[in-house]
């Protein structure tokens, strides 16, 4: 359930000082964040501006790494190379530092495309409709279907209900055992960059990967020179050694490192230019779709209708990233809010502002029922009295705390053994028809495979406290 | 902080308490052109005798026109593209991509059809990027839930 606004009636005067939006404050409310009521084990910053993955020691690491081999070889490559060759050297290298820091941080720190979870409402409804379509007549129970079939371009595709987000995952889109999410268009949960890769950072994610081929080439390349260029005066290699050991350091690491940077580039060109994800590439059997048909089904049912959706252009230049769009939102409801009530075609209707606001936290349930038909006559600034008149109506609470049982009854209890699905292990979290597949998978070697390995024993470790982290979030 | 601290664990409270207010009717998304943002504009049953079939329908039918529109590319689209990745994509803090705009509108059509359309009849739109494009909500504000 989406808590997007809510009033905080009585800590009014105590609240102001921590509020941090100073709007906010004008309004006389308290507004609670999308990303403060988030229930994956992602961690925000910057009020929500900024986001990362539960664990990102790995990232820092990353950074440090760039960091340490840059700063060695700008001090000490390349004030040599500027005052010997020419001054271009300092200027790239600087310029494909900046790119490559700046796309990795656009990367780490920015939402994937991370699919809200269902509300309970939503997982109610859902739920009904599906029990329909299986209506049982024979004795046994039996569970409803947990695919749904849809047709994509003439094919028929399954959708699988994700039992932690409550919703049949769109095409494309996975769950991040490690963010506890559903990514759309998942590729893979990245250790290094401390994120997962989705449609919304993929391309940030492959500039990053692009630039920081080029400038470990670069970075190496400028070293070798600068060693081979204190041969030249008729020196032994090993005065040139001792005369700038930072060279070879610098060196030595970005020899080891650009090959799986290479490799990863040119991995994810190809990828890009058949249009499939890390996570599609890994086997059809792990994906959402059809086994058989999957590769073909990929191409066809593209995001864009246009002709050069599979080219590095493409992925370049075009929005695909932002098609789904929880992050920005995950800040911005506020924002917009504010700025429909600053409209004067629309701020002279008082139903609007109470558009949003659709549960209010501080009250009971049969006041929040009550408020709702009341939210015509509301408004912000009376915000007070109108609820204390709310809290006189007292409408029908004994239905209501029935429709609640009912409620938590389809929410939780229907499928009790679903619901101890946070503290399994990732393979029993997929669906189990996956399992065995994906495990073979995780056995290849190739490096981001292994990184997934590494992220599900990691995950399965720490499965069990995905309250804790949503608690962790809030406070 | 402590303050902070009482509003999460409210909350979070309430994350399990909740329970439905009021009917929510849900349309999903339609898959059948690929993964673009199109919604089901199949009239639900939920809301027969409250709403006429033909203004639901163009409803939608707009708010797809938006989603559309949202993601065709065009030349500026791509000029954008190209100058942000110029940049290193650092030009998006401070610029509104094609596809935020659009939101906008999306936004601002779904408050002009509540307050003229759906609030006189008692239902209520949500706005689809509040639940991730994936569903648009309607509730009926004044109908109990299962009823």
């Amino acid at each position: 359930m989406t808590i997007d606004f809510h009033y905080q009636l009585i800590d009014l005067w105590t609240s102001q000082s921590t509020s941090t939006d100073t709007r906010v404050n004008m309004a006389q409310e308290r507004v609670t964040r999308k990303w403060e009521i988030f229930q994956g084990r992602n961690r925000f910053y910057c009020n929500g501006r900024l986001m990362t993955a539960p664990n990102s020691g790995v990232f820092v690491l990353t950074v440090f790494l760039i960091t340490i081999t840059s700063a060695l070889f700008f001090i000490f490559d390349c004030k040599y190379l500027a005052e010997n060759v020419t001054i271009a050297i300092p200027i790239i290298g600087g310029l494909l530092f900046l790119f490559t820091m700046s796309s990795l941080l656009r990367t780490s720190l920015s939402d994937p495309g991370i699919i809200p979870r269902a509300t309970s409402e939503e997982a109610a409804y859902v739920e009904k409709q599906i029990e329909v379509t299986n209506s049982a007549n024979s004795p046994t129970y039996r569970p409803p279907p947990r695919t749904k079939e849809v047709l994509v371009k003439g094919q028929t595709i399954k959708l699988k209900y994700c039992f932690t987000c409550k919703i049949f995952r769109p095409p494309r889109a996975s769950h991040c055992s490690l963010c506890d999410n559903c990514v759309d268009r998942f590729d893979h949960h990245c250790p290094w960059v401390g994120n997962c890769v989705g449609r919304r950072n993929y391309r940030f994610f492959y500039m990053f990967i692009v630039s920081l081929a080029f400038l470990a080439v670069f970075i190496f390349a400028c070293a070798v020179a600068h060693l081979i260029l204190i041969t030249k005066d008729n020196r032994q290699f090993l005065d040139a050694v001792k005369e700038s050991p930072p060279s070879v350091i610098v060196a030595i690491i970005c020899f080891f490192s650009v090959w799986s940077i290479l490799g990863l580039a040119g991995f994810h060109t190809y990828l890009t230019t058949s249009n499939q994800t890390t996570n599609e590439d890994n086997g059809p059997q792990q994906v959402t779709m059809n086994s058989s048909e999957m590769p073909g089904i990929y191409r066809q049912t593209t995001e864009t209708t246009e002709s050069n959706a599979g080219s590095i252009t493409h992925l370049v230049t075009s929005e695909q990233p932002l098609a789904i769009a929880p992050a920005v939102q995950l800040q911005r409801s506020l924002e917009d809010s504010q700025q429909y009530k600053s409209q004067p075609s629309l701020s002279h209707s008082p139903v609007y502002n109470n558009i949003i606001p659709s549960h209010q936290v501080p009250l009971g349930k049969s006041h929040s029922y009550a408020d709702n038909l009341n939210s015509t006559i509301e408004k912000q600034i009376e915000l007070k009295e109108t609820n204390v008149n709310v809290a006189d109506l007292h409408l029908d609470p004994v239905v209501l705390r029935e429709n609640h049982i009912l409620a938590s009854i389809s929410a939780n209890n229907k499928f009790p053994d679903l619901k101890l699905d946070n503290d399994l292990t990732v393979q029993e979290k997929e669906n189990s028809l996956l399992s065995a597949s994906r495990l073979r998978l995780l056995q290849d070697t190739t490096m981001i495979e292994s990184a997934l390995d590494l992220d599900s024993l990691d995950d399965s470790s720490l499965g069990t406290n995905s309250q804790a982290g949503l608690m962790k979030v809030i406070v | 902080m402590s303050n902070h601290h009482n509003n999460g664990s409210r909350a979070g409270e309430t994350e399990h308490m909740a329970q439905p207010q009021c009917l929510k009717v849900f349309i999903q998304r339609d898959y059948s052109e690929g993964t673009l943002v199109k919604f089901q504009t199949r009239f639900p049953q939920e809301l027969d005798g409250r709403l006429e079939r033909q203004v639901f329908e163009t409803t939608i039918n707009r708010l797809n026109t938006y989603f559309a529109e949202a993601e065709k590319a065009s030349c500026s689209t791509y000029c954008e593209g190209c100058l942000a990745c110029l940049t290193a994509y650092l030009i998006y803090v401070c610029k509104e991509t094609h596809y935020e705009k659009c939101l906008k509108k999306v936004s601002k059509y779904i408050a002009e059809q509540n307050e003229r359309v759906y609030e006189p009849r008692g239902l209520k739109l949500t706005d689809p990027s509040m639940r991730g494009l994936r569903v648009i909500e309607i509730s009926c504000l004044d109908r109990p839930p299962n009823a």
